[in-house]
């Protein structure tokens, strides 16, 4: 592991940087083990540092809820049960808590909680273009994460959240949502199409865009839009200040976040440019997690001539030993099988080894986690995980 | 009725993030120009790693030749939209379409259906104008690809009348027509992307018209030993072996142990695949490649695999 950056820094480990925070955000490329590393830390914070710990997800996997012994968990947050633990053989000191992000279930209950009376929230509710956007179109995701985890903050109820964010085509996708929404509430555009369909066409403005917008979409279609925002624009002052609300937990002092990766190229990439944009808007990079790395005595001095030997000179060595051994003709060619697969396995080793060198941005702690050669199915199984990156 | 895979005029290649969605397109896309077919390969996430497959610069909206009978592209809704414009609408707006097409960017990112449909139907008409013999999309993973192609149907629902709606029944013809369009799904031999990958085929089945091609099964590692070289493999004399080679064995035999391991692990879940796989829909095998990097080089060994595999 290389030296930190800041030698100086009060933070050298994950245990110590959860220690002082109440939310961390873990987020990353698609497939790099966010949500297991989400659910690893959550775990070891809550053995170790006691507290009522939840750990919300995106993934609607049923192995994770089964690897914490429960049957199945949802938009609500359920405890794992504390013999989950005594049967992974540790004390916890304090609580686990899961909870899965249902983004339609989280989008009623915030119109139900923003909507100015009953019937414009079964208006909104069953109007198509709500049911579409909320139901089946992805950029809705993103906001609804942060609106949640900001809602679960607020009320207070738990000493440390840990967050798994949504895939997003982009990773800095649900940094902006927060923004996207508050700018989307007060633009122009959403006044210009709200405002009645009659005295659209004598605005001079708009004129261009709306004549080719009704020639793309349908006059009727963006009646319906229209309508659609017409009714959501009565929930405007809810949701701007809820927006801001959530951006300022965002760049809270105790929210931090954690970069998750494997040494592959194109994660690796994204992480970096996520780290950059972290900064950017002067959010906390916590620690940077390095998944799936191969053990390090791939790159054991002389293994590389130990190797080559046993491949060039499998049948000599064969010979030489014990007869218990086998079949020397046998024993040479497991010999030069276990040669070659290291040697390949090494080239492997050496990649990742030059990608992490050349992670410029790193933050003062960089955990590392090893290539688990097993499934995890279990709260023990998770901890081990976990071990390996707390300290 | 089966297709021969790089018979169809546009496939869509999808997969959990990290599984190698852009290895396969990639490849995919340079075994069919290597037999000859005018190919055009584009990434619908924008991130850029399509060029690096290919070891060129960067990759835009207007396509790139990348070897012969290779194009590249990238896409970017808001340049399908003006091309969009030009072409289906003959409005000449290039001028004035800068804030234009900002603001109509918003109304597609509000108006659910819009953008999907501008970033599928791009590919669509290629095929509609035959352009290509064969157009791989680097598509979206697996959490957005349904959204996408069943932006078609969601805009029938939505929409009553207007252009994008008619647009919708010509690219519902192609989408749904087995001889021409099928997706790929890419999964890894591991838990996670193997179950995505099964609830995909049922997505796909329950709510487009898409057909699934075939599903590759990437980076499969190498069974290092039979079950008797395994036994002398447990046996090995570690003290014995170092001494003979002078150098350190342990970590060798680590190295190798790590292997069968993984190898383990992974082919139940393999195994899983191909049991629960509809037993029409045709698996292919890519094996791990033990490689420096992923750039071209590495794209073509993956060609010659995927080859060996379809023929």
């Amino acid at each position: 592991m290389p030296a930190p950056k800041r030698p100086a820094a009060s933070t050298r480990s994950i245990e110590q940087l959860l220690a002082a925070k109440e939310i961390v955000i873990h987020c990353g490329s698609g497939g790099v083990g966010k949500t297991t590393t989400a659910a690893a830390v959550a775990a070891m914070a809550a053995v170790h540092h006691g507290g009522k710990v939840l750990v919300l997800t995106v993934d609607p996997a049923r192995r994770l809820a089964n690897a914490l012994g429960l049957e199945a968990f949802g938009n609500n947050e359920t405890q794992v049960p504390p013999a989950a633990f005594t049967k992974a053989g540790v004390e916890a000191r304090g609580e686990l808590w899961v909870a899965m992000l249902d983004t339609k279930q989280s989008w009623d209950d915030l119109v139900t909680r923003h909507a100015p009376d009953p019937e414009t929230r079964e208006a909104i509710l069953a109007n198509p273009l709500y049911k579409n956007i909320t139901g089946r179109f992805v950029q809705s995701h993103d906001y609804i994460a942060m609106e949640r985890l900001y809602e679960i903050h607020a009320s207070g109820t738990y000493d440390l959240i840990v967050v798994d964010t949504p895939p997003t085509r982009n990773a800095i996708d649900f940094l902006e949502a927060p923004d996207r929404m508050a700018d989307f509430f007060s633009s122009r555009l959403l006044r210009w199409l709200t405002v009645p369909a009659r005295s659209r066409v004598f605005s001079l403005a708009s004129r261009p865009f709306y004549s080719v917008a009704d020639r793309v979409l349908g006059s009727k279609f963006l009646e319906d839009i229209a309508e659609f925002f017409l009714l959501f624009q009565s929930m405007y002052d809810g949701f701007v200040e809820r927006a801001k609300a959530v951006n300022h937990t965002l760049g809270d002092k105790r929210t931090t976040f954690v970069v998750v990766s494997t040494l592959e190229a194109a994660p690796v990439r994204e992480a970096e440019f996520f780290i950059e944009a972290l900064d950017q808007r002067g959010l906390h990079l916590g620690a940077v997690v390095l998944n799936k790395v191969l053990p390090s005595w791939f790159l054991e001095e002389g293994t590389t001539a130990s190797a080559q030997a046993m491949v060039s000179r499998s049948e000599s060595l064969a010979e030489a030993l014990p007869a218990s051994a086998g079949s020397p003709e046998l024993v040479a060619r497991v010999l030069r099988e276990v040669g070659e697969s290291f040697l390949n396995f090494q080239v492997v080793a050496k990649r990742e080894a030059d990608t992490r060198a050349d992670l410029s941005s790193a933050p003062e702690v960089v955990a590392t986690v090893p290539y688990f050669d097993r499934d995890i199915t279990d709260l023990a199984g998770l901890l081990e995980l976990g071990e390996q990156l707390w300290r | 009725m089966t297709v021969e895979l790089l018979d169809r005029k546009l496939l869509f290649v999808t997969g959990k993030g990290g599984v190698g969605k852009t290895t396969i397109a990639a490849s995919l896309a340079v075994l069919a120009a290597q037999q000859g077919r005018r190919t055009l390969v584009g990434e619908v996430d924008a991130k850029g790693n399509l060029a690096d497959f290919f070891e060129i610069g960067p990759t835009g909206f207007k396509e790139r030749e990348v070897s012969r009978n290779l194009w590249a592209m990238s896409m970017n809704t808001e340049d399908s939209l003006k091309e969009y414009l030009g072409l289906q609408l003959k409005i000449p707006l290039v001028a004035r379409l800068g804030p234009l097409a900002r603001t109509f960017d918003f109304v597609a990112n509000a108006a659910p259906g819009v953008k999907e449909i501008l970033t599928i139907g791009k590919f669509v008409w290629e095929v509609r104008e035959r352009h290509y013999d064969l157009v791989v999309v680097d598509a979206s993973a697996t959490g957005h690809i349904v959204g996408q192609l069943a932006a078609p149907q969601s805009i029938q629902e939505l929409v009553q009348v207007g252009l994008v709606r008619d647009q919708t029944d010509w690219m519902l013809d192609i989408l749904g027509d087995p001889t021409k369009t099928g997706a790929v799904i890419v999964a890894a031999p591991e838990e996670m992307p193997v179950n995505e990958t099964l609830e995909l085929v049922t997505r796909l089945r329950a709510s487009t018209v898409v057909d699934l091609a075939a599903v590759v099964a990437n980076r499969v590692l190498p069974e290092l030993f039979t079950r008797r070289e395994e036994k002398i493999f447990d046996a090995l004399p570690v003290a014995t072996l170092t001494k003979a080679i002078g150098g350190p064995v342990q970590p060798l035999l680590d190295g190798a142990q790590l292997a069968v391991t993984l190898r383990r692990t992974r082919g139940v879940h393999l195994e899983r695949l191909r049991q629960e796989l509809p037993p029409e829909v045709p698996l292919l095998f890519v094996p791990y490649l033990f490689q420096r990097s992923h750039g071209a080089r590495a794209t073509r060994q993956v060609a010659e695999h995927l080859n060996e595999e379809l023929t």
